[in-house]
């Protein structure tokens, strides 16, 4: 600091923006953090900004959340409505739904702000959801990136669940029935499934209380801890740099791309404007969730098409399609039709996430991995995410079975049979139609290596022969199309040991061995071509 | 006299005071009554039934019998009255096009003054409910909230909170309740066509239909307005699911490209 005084003698007073940041500075110390994360460099690739989309849809929700707080009761106490919707006039409501009402008519630009933070809430999940995928078909998950695989994984969880507790809030005719679902759900656990409803709402639903518990889960709790892990979530992108595509001066020790500042700060703060306008358009032209169409909750009444929101569909899904099972053993009943669905719903999800610690360890691979996969290059694992994103479709086409019957003029029962029959099936069948989808490109890729890309010109030789024309490939692309690494499957060692003694080979070993084959055998990758391959080729002999 | 009073204990007597008695009424009635009048509401009535019955031979017996009595391919129209009729063949429903889970509606083929005939021409059959009058399902008197929570009760069940309709087993469906007219959402509820029950005067009384049917117009009807901009066909969160899909998440995704395509531009050598 003594180098600052000095410049103020030598040169008279500092400009003010150098004295503003030297007070900051001696203070927080924000130069070596400036310093060291200004120049932060990210790759250029739209996929890598869906992670952008999901933060500031998140922000969004934040804001006009708040906003809704100014003016939401988070009351069940019951109130006859005098508001200005006229088809409502003197029913009887909670508080809750005639303060939802009042921010839909009565507060300016509340419903404005009311469809914003519905629909920024749909994207935000949506959003998630291809992130989550983004990032699981390019391999982004491996070392050292786990963990923040699994901080994405809780905040699309927690995401699915603010979103029911915020959907159940205006305690409206259809989210009450949605909290009736839960409520049934929560019943179906074996022996402590009535102790936890009645903990849960108060004594017997609806009761009183779960408006308010589910408000300040809604607000506070998930919200918090959402927060937390977003800050979290980023911070380990910074730690771990981003990942980026192969390419021509793209390394594993190295990212190709623009500096922080002042290149993506302007881009992502541009972005973030872009993502509001798109929502606020969204919601400006589209209605969501018209409570006043809906009518206030009252446990004796129901509607058909009483779905979740589309994050929660596939568990709708799971107990629509469900058998209605039940065991009465003793005077009391398992009901197995509403158990079962609650069993799996977890599974569904856990399923995906815990995909990438079964990788790593089919590989065995402890390296780093900064460079990202495409898809075909690791087709068994492209091929479980497909599966995996048509299970979750059936269960969701399962949770919309009225109105695939409405709209396609088909028999509920046919579709509820369709997916208790996909459910199974579908996966399996998509799994092995992806894997050799992939191994295709796989073939198509080493075809262009080697010889050329296809110009569409046919030339005629001298004497008769008509061939097509192949462009070989530059040398970058060349480079991009072989720069991927391939696994060779992993051996069981030898049975015995060097002294002829008989090993005991572990299950587990034999597992691994096995799994190992199925993904990197020959049957399940095609050898990317080799230089002397490519040199034999290009030399002269065998081509044509 | 004493002719007369010799013979009145003629066993004919009686019968000849009853003749002459009847000629007596008759005659008298025929001289005071308004007289063709009388004689042009019966040949109407009797006209209706008449062309009734012979359009009935045409387009309905081949399923519900000639005589109205059922075959296995269609119920018995005996008692279903003349509100049964004016609903089925009003909104197109009958004449059937093809045996399925059930008959949807379609183009109305018969005229008004047909569907009437047809409908006359049940109601000889057996007695049943008659077709409703405006008063009882017009927007007078009606208590639109009331009717909105009687709907819900009793309709939103099957055909979702707003009459947006939803599906039932193996294919059948409560249909859409937009744009059905006021006479036809009355006659529904009174006579219970194909899936639906029947809402008799002692379940859902005129004024609770009446009711219903100005709730019904003033959610769904032609001048409803949706305060929140596009309904995107008011069934709830499986439409709004996909529009934040397609249309949220596809712009902002269309977005992402577009931004990530304009880089700062490197220095190339």
């Amino acid at each position: 600091m003594s180098t600052n005084e000095s410049t103020e003698t030598r040169r008279g007073k500092a400009p003010a923006g150098e004295r503003v940041a030297d007070w900051a500075d001696g203070r927080l110390g924000i130069y070596s953090l400036a310093k060291s994360n200004m120049r932060k460099i990210f790759p250029d690739h739209w996929s890598f900004m869906l992670g952008e989309v999901c933060l500031y849809s998140f922000i969004i929700i934040i804001l006009t959340g708040v906003y809704l707080t100014l003016f939401f009761h988070p009351s069940m106490n019951e109130v006859e409505y005098h508001g200005s919707y006229v088809p409502l006039q003197g029913q009887l409501m909670s508080e809750a739904f005639s303060s939802t009402l009042h921010i839909s008519f009565e507060v300016r630009g509340g419903l404005l702000i009311r469809q914003i933070h519905h629909w920024a809430a749909l994207i935000f999940l949506a959003g998630m959801f291809v992130h989550m995928m983004r990032v699981f078909f390019t391999g982004a998950f491996r070392k050292p990136r786990e963990i923040n695989w699994l901080f994405g994984f809780l905040l699309f969880v927690l995401g699915m669940f603010t979103g029911f507790t915020g959907y159940s809030l205006p305690d409206d005719l259809l989210s009450g029935t949605g909290v009736r679902f839960m409520e049934g759900a929560i019943l179906s656990v074996p022996i402590v499934g009535t102790y936890l409803s009645f903990f849960l709402f108060g004594g017997e639903f609806p009761g009183g209380d779960f408006v308010a518990r589910f408000y300040s889960i809604h607000i506070l709790l998930l919200p918090g801890i959402m927060l937390g892990l977003v800050v979290g979530h980023l911070i380990l992108v910074f730690y771990h740099k981003h990942t980026q595509f192969a390419g021509p001066g793209k390394t594993n020790n190295n990212v190709v791309g623009m500096p922080l500042l002042p290149v993506y700060m302007a881009k992502a703060g541009g972005f973030f404007f872009l993502v509001f306008g798109v929502i606020a358009v969204v919601a400006a032209i589209a209605s969501i969730n018209p409570i006043w169409a809906l009518g206030p909750y009252r446990p004796d009444q129901v509607s058909t098409g009483a779905q979740p929101d589309w994050y929660m569909g596939f568990s709708e899904g799971l107990i629509r399609v469900m058998p209605g099972w039940e065991i009465n053993l003793w005077g009391h009943t398992l009901v197995l039709g509403v158990f079962i669905p609650l069993v799996i719903f977890p599974l569904v999800l856990v399923s995906i996430a815990v995909y990438p610690f079964i990788e790593s360890w089919v590989t065995g691979d402890k390296r780093e991995h900064h460079i990202l996969d495409r898809p075909r290059n690791a087709p068994t694992r492209t091929a479980f995410g497909v599966a995996w994103i048509s299970w979750y479709f059936v269960l969701l086409v399962g949770g919309g079975n009225d109105l695939w019957a409405t709209h396609f003029h088909l028999s509920i029962n046919a579709i509820t049979w369709f997916v208790r029959v996909g459910f199974f099936v579908v996966p399996v069948l998509v799994f092995i139609a992806t894997k050799r989808i992939c191994l295709g490109l796989q073939r198509r890729d080493r075809e262009k290596v080697l010889h050329g890309r296809e110009t569409g010109t046919i030339k005629r030789l001298p004497h008769g022969e008509f061939i097509e024309v192949h462009e070989p490939l530059s040398q970058d692309a060349l480079h991009t199309l072989t720069a991927h690494e391939q696994y060779r499957p992993v051996e069981i060692g030898g049975t015995v040991d060097e002294n002829g003694v008989e090993r005991k080979v572990k299950g587990s070993e034999k597992l691994r061995a096995k799994l190992s084959e199925s993904y990197y055998g020959a049957e399940s990758q095609i050898p990317k071509p080799t230089v002397e391959e490519y040199k034999e080729i290009t030399s002269g002999h065998g081509h044509h | 006299m004493k002719k007369l009073s010799a013979r009145r204990r003629h066993p004919l007597a009686a019968v000849v005071v009853l003749l002459l008695a009847l000629a007596a009424t008759g005659g008298l009635y025929a001289a005071f009554a308004p007289a063709s009048k009388a004689q042009a509401d019966e040949t109407s009535q009797s006209l209706a039934i008449d062309e009734g019955k012979k359009l009935y031979a045409v387009g309905c017996a081949s399923c519900h019998g000639t005589g109205g009595q059922g075959t296995s391919d269609g119920p018995s129209l005996v008692g279903v009255g003349a509100a049964a009729v004016d609903f089925q063949v009003g909104t197109g429903r009958m004449p059937a096009q093809q045996p399925g889970a059930q008959i949807p509606s379609k183009k109305v083929i018969y005229s008004q003054a047909e569907i009437d005939q047809l409908a006359a021409y049940i109601s000889s059959l057996g007695a049943g409910p008659a077709v409703p009058g405006k008063a009882q399902y017009g927007p007078e008197g009606a208590d639109i909230a009331k009717g909105g929570e009687l709907f819900r009760t009793n309709c939103a069940q099957c055909h979702n909170f707003t009459g947006k309709g939803g599906a039932l087993t193996h294919g059948k469906f409560a249909p859409s309740l937009e744009g059905v007219s006021p006479k036809h959402i009355y006659e529904a509820m009174q006579t219970g066509p194909q899936n639906m029950p029947s809402f008799n005067d002692t379940t859902l009384t005129e004024q609770n239909k009446k009711d219903i049917i100005a709730y019904l117009n003033a959610v769904n009807g032609e001048e409803t307005e949706s305060p929140g901009g596009l309904e995107l066909g008011g069934l709830g969160p499986v439409s709004e699911g996909l529009f934040a899909w397609i249309f949220g998440l596809g712009a902002l995704i269309a977005v992402a490209v577009w931004v990530a395509a304009r880089t700062a531009k490197a220095k190339k050598s």
